[in-house]
């Protein structure tokens, strides 16, 4: 368990970054800093996994076993929303649309 | 009137007799709400005008001598579930003020079946937590002691329903969110079979674990309440095509010659407080009088489960928290309060490039051999008893500090959602007058053997009858 | 082969080789979304109308796929060789842009519908070239991005009304070395995407999308320029180059065409002045007929993939996937070939019958008439599916317009406008008469065939079109 001296081998301040940009989150120093050893600390107990052998083990990504599952290629309106109600938990919004800061200048 | 002492059984059996109205009753939740949630905090919101109305309108129904499920039975729903007009807020400030536009599955059934949403419960923000302590909004208190945590994610649901705020309310249960709270509030809460109950409209977690649940006091109104939710739902794929027994009409048959597994790995953990070692020894006792027979199963993966699970769970959830943008509902991604960093980040990790194979394919892969130990364990016992907690509920804020001590507390509950399984938690009992809960688990699908054995122990045990004093 | 159509391909450059691979996506005209029931079709619609929670991403929503979209992906990809994959399922790509609702797209990823197909064309030259496919998968599309000034100040409008319509996504191998190539593909798919009748492919309207990665190497002719480019940095022959750049934003054939071109003089010029091109995206603007780079997206091409876990995998038997082949129907260098072999026709004109399923469709009712028909004078006239294909193609016949019946009136009322004069039509009478005493002495004794057989070897000695029953005239004024 993490005590506050471990150093990860598998983590590094500028993983941290890297990640937290691929995860659209701003960090602040002091959230980086606090975050640092206990990312480190979760990364080194979970690399304990590497020690299963899994060698001709399939890979569950789901428990249901079901397989197939379609809809028809129906027209549903009964879910569809008014534009009123898709605008209404948005911050922003002009004509119809949803507005947000400019994605780029052209 | 108080609610404290009302199962939904006995509520319906008074509606009916006219002994007071759906109005009466859900005039008294709303008042007991305002009498001790300040003290309790297990709800975000209090939907007072609509569940008047709709108090109004059941007892309409109850005049014309329709006759439902739950008619006129207050039920609180954790604000993870989408409930159209009335606000969702999922624990977490980001999404404050969003208004869904739309009710979750479950919440129409329970609706359909004559059950008033009388509000929103607290919770870890997004289900993330095993104390309630996560919530954006301030923890909920354990009612048996004000100082210690209700047992989380689903923390404001097992608080509302033990200090009968209402007499059910609604859980999800990603890792440990509805039995955990019900352990260490004396409720009987159930995780179904991971599909049995719809996950349409109710905020993702991990996508591949949540599972829709419930918790009540009693056996008989939880099983009730569970053949209500339960069932295929065309807007959710991953929800099973497996027909729905009738769950009320196993409860009271015997469970001689059912053969109950204890697995090792469980009672020999680590932390693991003697006196709840006694208190699960004791009721299986009581299983066994009763004419099961207790063996010895091993789940040898045990160990790895938790790895395995915080891969896995982060993972979905770094997917599933991306659609909070801040551009058609709430705030920017930077308010996520820190565990849903936490778990972004974890998750993000797992997935990128040059560490899927190492964290979140190796960990799908362990995935598999951990719910193997199960099958393997069901082709020789109908269910496995273990405990709930290694502990009684602990302090608020003596694990706060330390995110990982308090992941791995979770250990006798994570496994069953890696594999999908049903499982109950009992109350089993008080420890220094702290609830402890007793798991019990069961293969796919076989909720019914659940219940029929929690029943034969409830009736033997009553421990449901010890209320919180406030 | 670097086509030296463009303004600065000189006799040196063409020793540089474009390598070609493209993207295109075609969205699916079905009736409702990849994942939800709302409509499909948002061409023209208000902003933000056609959206449920599901593909306006709100929390708890979950996508059940439209199984009609997986059947056309399927049939697309085996219209392309594909082998379809017993074993599919979609996955969650990761990505934040304010278009993408989720923050996720659901699309394939290691296990795509379809993969190694090939397509065979036919360059301007004749010559034959097979493009291999690598890939056919399924996705949902994204919402529309606006750019516009709101009270003053610049900012970005999204209408979603396009998230989650269906999307089919074809690779192929870097297999293009010509502009060309890529215009004829493109043009064949969007045929064959028509031909199955599961999208309109219109450039114009978004629904066919093309994304073409260019990239150069040396080719075999050595050039003495190269020299002054260390060696090891020129991509050789045979090895793909190190870099390719994606070219996005494109609307038309015709701009797919510019854009290309433009790149490929971009890169080449980068070479000869001994620099090494860089792998980017490009954006094509057509108003200046160039491609920028697009600002990169930072952290790119890290789209953390994993299954979806709210849509249970796909599975598919053998069985299923001979029944899926046997609805793809004839496509149309196999029916192009037919018409050659049934009909006679040239393979130019067989091609232009079958560039679309309703005018090969129309030819063959067509064709069928004239046999089925009891219209003495279309009987008379011997139209032959040749005829029927001329005029279809001369006359660019409409034929949502004109019925193949009305059609064949048209061709006997042309066939008959006299354009031959009356002393060559009465030499040629005398001539036939001549030639056949035998048909002459039969219709004397009252069989009427013989007349018919006579008609028919005027018909055939006349150079010009004429009216039938003027001959018929003179046949009988002749034998009276």
């Amino acid at each position: 368990m993490y005590n506050g001296s471990i150093m990860s081998d598998t983590l590094s301040t500028s993983d941290i970054q890297h990640i937290a940009k691929l995860a659209n989150i701003k960090l602040g120093p002091d959230e980086e800093k606090k975050l640092y050893p206990q990312l480190a600390s979760i990364l080194d107990y979970i690399s304990q996994l590497q020690k299963v052998s899994t060698e001709k083990v399939e890979s569950t990504s789901q428990v249901t076993g079901r397989v197939n599952v379609f809809r028809e290629d129906e027209i549903d309106t009964s879910r569809v929303l008014t534009q009123e109600q898709v605008l209404s938990n948005a911050p922003a919004s002009h004509n119809g649309h949803i507005r947000v800061k400019a994605i780029f200048e052209e | 009137m108080d609610l404290s002492d009302l199962t939904i059984k006995e509520a319906r059996e008074k509606l009916h007799k006219k002994e007071f109205s759906a109005a009466e009753l859900v005039q008294a939740s709303l008042e007991r709400i305002t009498a001790i949630d300040p003290q309790i905090h297990a709800f975000l919101t209090v939907a007072q005008k609509e569940a008047t109305k709709a108090a109004q309108d059941a007892d309409q129904l109850i005049a014309q001598g329709v006759n439902k499920p739950l008619l006129g039975i207050p039920v609180a729903a954790k604000d993870l579930y989408s409930t159209q007009n009335i606000r969702t807020t999922a624990g977490a400030k980001i999404i404050e003020h969003y208004i869904p536009p739309y009710d979750a599955t479950a919440v129409c059934r329970l609706k359909e079946a004559g059950a008033i949403v009388i509000g929103k419960t607290n919770e870890d923000a997004w289900g993330h937590g095993s104390s309630g302590e996560n919530s954006d909004y301030g923890p909920t208190k354990n009612p048996y002691d004000l100082t210690r945590v209700p047992g989380g994610s689903s923390s404001g649901s097992a608080a509302a329903v033990a200090t009968g705020m209402c007499l059910a309310a609604t859980g999800t249960d990603t890792g440990s969110s509805i039995r955990l709270p019900a352990a260490f509030c004396n409720l009987v809460g159930i995780k179904p079979t991971y599909g049995r109950v719809p996950r349409y409209g109710i905020i993702a977690m991990a996508s591949s674990f949540d599972t829709i649940g419930h918790l009540t006091k009693t056996v008989y109104d939880n099983a009730l309440v569970c053949e209500i939710t339960s069932g295929k739902d065309p807007y959710d794929g991953t929800s099973a095509d497996v027909p729905v027994p009738k769950y009320t009409s196993w409860l009271g048959r015997p469970i001689r010659g059912m053969k109950i597994g204890l697995p090792k790995e469980y009672f020999d953990a680590n932390g693991m407080d003697g006196n709840i070692r006694r208190v699960i020894e004791t009721a299986t006792e009581v299983l066994k009088n009763l004419g099961a027979e207790i063996v010895d199963v091993s789940l040898p993966h045990t160990k790895y489960a938790m790895a395995c699970y915080y891969v896995l769970v982060p993972s979905e959830i770094s997917s599933n928290l991306a659609r909070f943008d801040g551009i058609r509902y709430g705030y920017t991604r930077e308010t996520f309060g820190q565990e849903a960093k936490r778990r972004i980040m974890i998750g993000t990790y797992a997935l990128s490039a040059g560490y899927y194979d190492a964290y979140y394919l190796k960990a799908a892969k362990v995935r598999t051999l951990i719910k193997k130990d199960f099958d393997d364990a069901f082709s020789n016992v109908d269910v496995l008893i273990v405990p709930s907690f290694p502990s009684t509920p602990f302090a608020i804020g003596e694990k706060t500090t330390d995110p990982l001590s308090m992941y791995l507390s979770d250990i006798f509950m994570c496994p069953v959602n890696l594999a999908g399984v049903p499982a109950i938690n009992m109350p089993a009992g008080f420890v220094d007058g702290l609830p402890v809960g007793m798991q019990i688990i069961g293969s796919q699908f076989a909720e019914e053997k659940l219940y029929k054995i929690a029943y034969a122990y409830e009736h033997e045990t009553e421990w449901y009858k010890i209320k919180p004093n406030l | 082969m670097v086509q030296n159509k463009t303004k600065s391909m000189n006799q040196e450059l063409t020793t540089y080789e474009p390598i070609i691979g493209i993207e295109i996506h075609v969205e699916l005209a079905t009736a409702s979304k990849m994942f939800c029931g709302c409509p499909a079709d948002q061409f023209g619609k208000e902003p933000n109308t056609q959206l449920c929670p599901i593909c306006l991403g709100l929390p708890g929503a979950l996508p059940v796929p439209n199984k009609k979209a997986v059947e056309w992906t399927i049939l697309l990809g085996l219209a392309l060789g594909c082998t379809v994959n017993e074993e599919s399922k979609f996955d969650r790509k990761h990505y934040f842009y304010p278009d993408l609702p989720k923050g996720y797209q659901i699309s394939q990823y290691d296990q795509p519908l379809a993969i190694n197909g090939s397509l065979e064309l036919k360059t301007q030259n004749s010559k034959l070239k097979t493009i291999r496919i690598h890939r056919v998968h399924l996705e949902e599309d994204t919402g529309k991005l606006m750019h516009a000034t709101v009270d003053g100040q610049r900012v970005s409008l999204v209408d979603f009304n396009r998230s989650g319509v269906p999307l089919v996504e074809i690779v192929t191998e870097p297999d293009f070395r010509s502009v060309e190539e890529v215009d004829v593909f493109a043009k064949k798919l969007q045929q064959i995407v028509r031909y199955l009748g599961i999208s309109g492919a219109d450039m114009e309207k978004g629904s066919m999308r093309i994304e073409p990665s260019v990239s150069i190497r040396k080719s075999q002719i050595p050039n003495p320029k190269s020299q002054t480019i260390s060696k090891s940095k020129i991509p050789n022959k045979n090895k793909l180059p190190a870099y390719r750049v994606e070219i996005k934003n494109i609307n038309s054939f015709k701009f797919a065409r510019n854009a290309i071109t433009y790149e490929i003089e971009r890169q080449t010029e980068l070479l000869e002045r001994g620099e090494m091109p860089t792998q980017q995206t490009r954006g094509f603007m057509e108003s200046k007929g160039v491609t920028i780079a697009q600002r990169e997206k930072e952290e790119a091409h890290d789209y953390r993939y994993f299954p979806e876990p709210d849509i249970p995998p796909m599975r598919f038997a053998q069985s299923q996937i001979s029944n899926f082949k046997s609805q793809i129907g004839e496509l149309p260098d196999t029916k192009r070939t037919r018409f050659m072999q049934e009909y006679g026709l040239s393979e130019y004109d067989a091609g232009l019958l079958v560039e679309s399923r309703k005018r090969s469709d129309y030819f063959e009712e067509a064709v069928k008439a004239t046999l089925d028909t009891g219209n003495q004078a279309i009987k008379l006239y011997q139209i032959s599916p040749k005829a029927i294909a001329n005029w279809i193609i001369n006359k660019k016949v409409d034929v949502a317009c004109v019925t193949p019946a009305q059609l064949l009136d048209q061709i006997v009322q042309a066939t008959a406008t006299t354009s031959v004069s009356d002393e060559d039509l009465e030499k040629i009478i005398n001539q036939v008469l001549a030639e056949n005493p035998k048909a002459v002495e039969d219709y004397k004794n009252g069989r009427e065939q013989a007349l018919l057989y006579l008609l028919g070897n005027v018909r055939k000695k006349l150079s010009g079109t004429m009216d039938m029953s003027i001959v018929r005239n003179g046949l009988l004024a002749r034998l009276r």
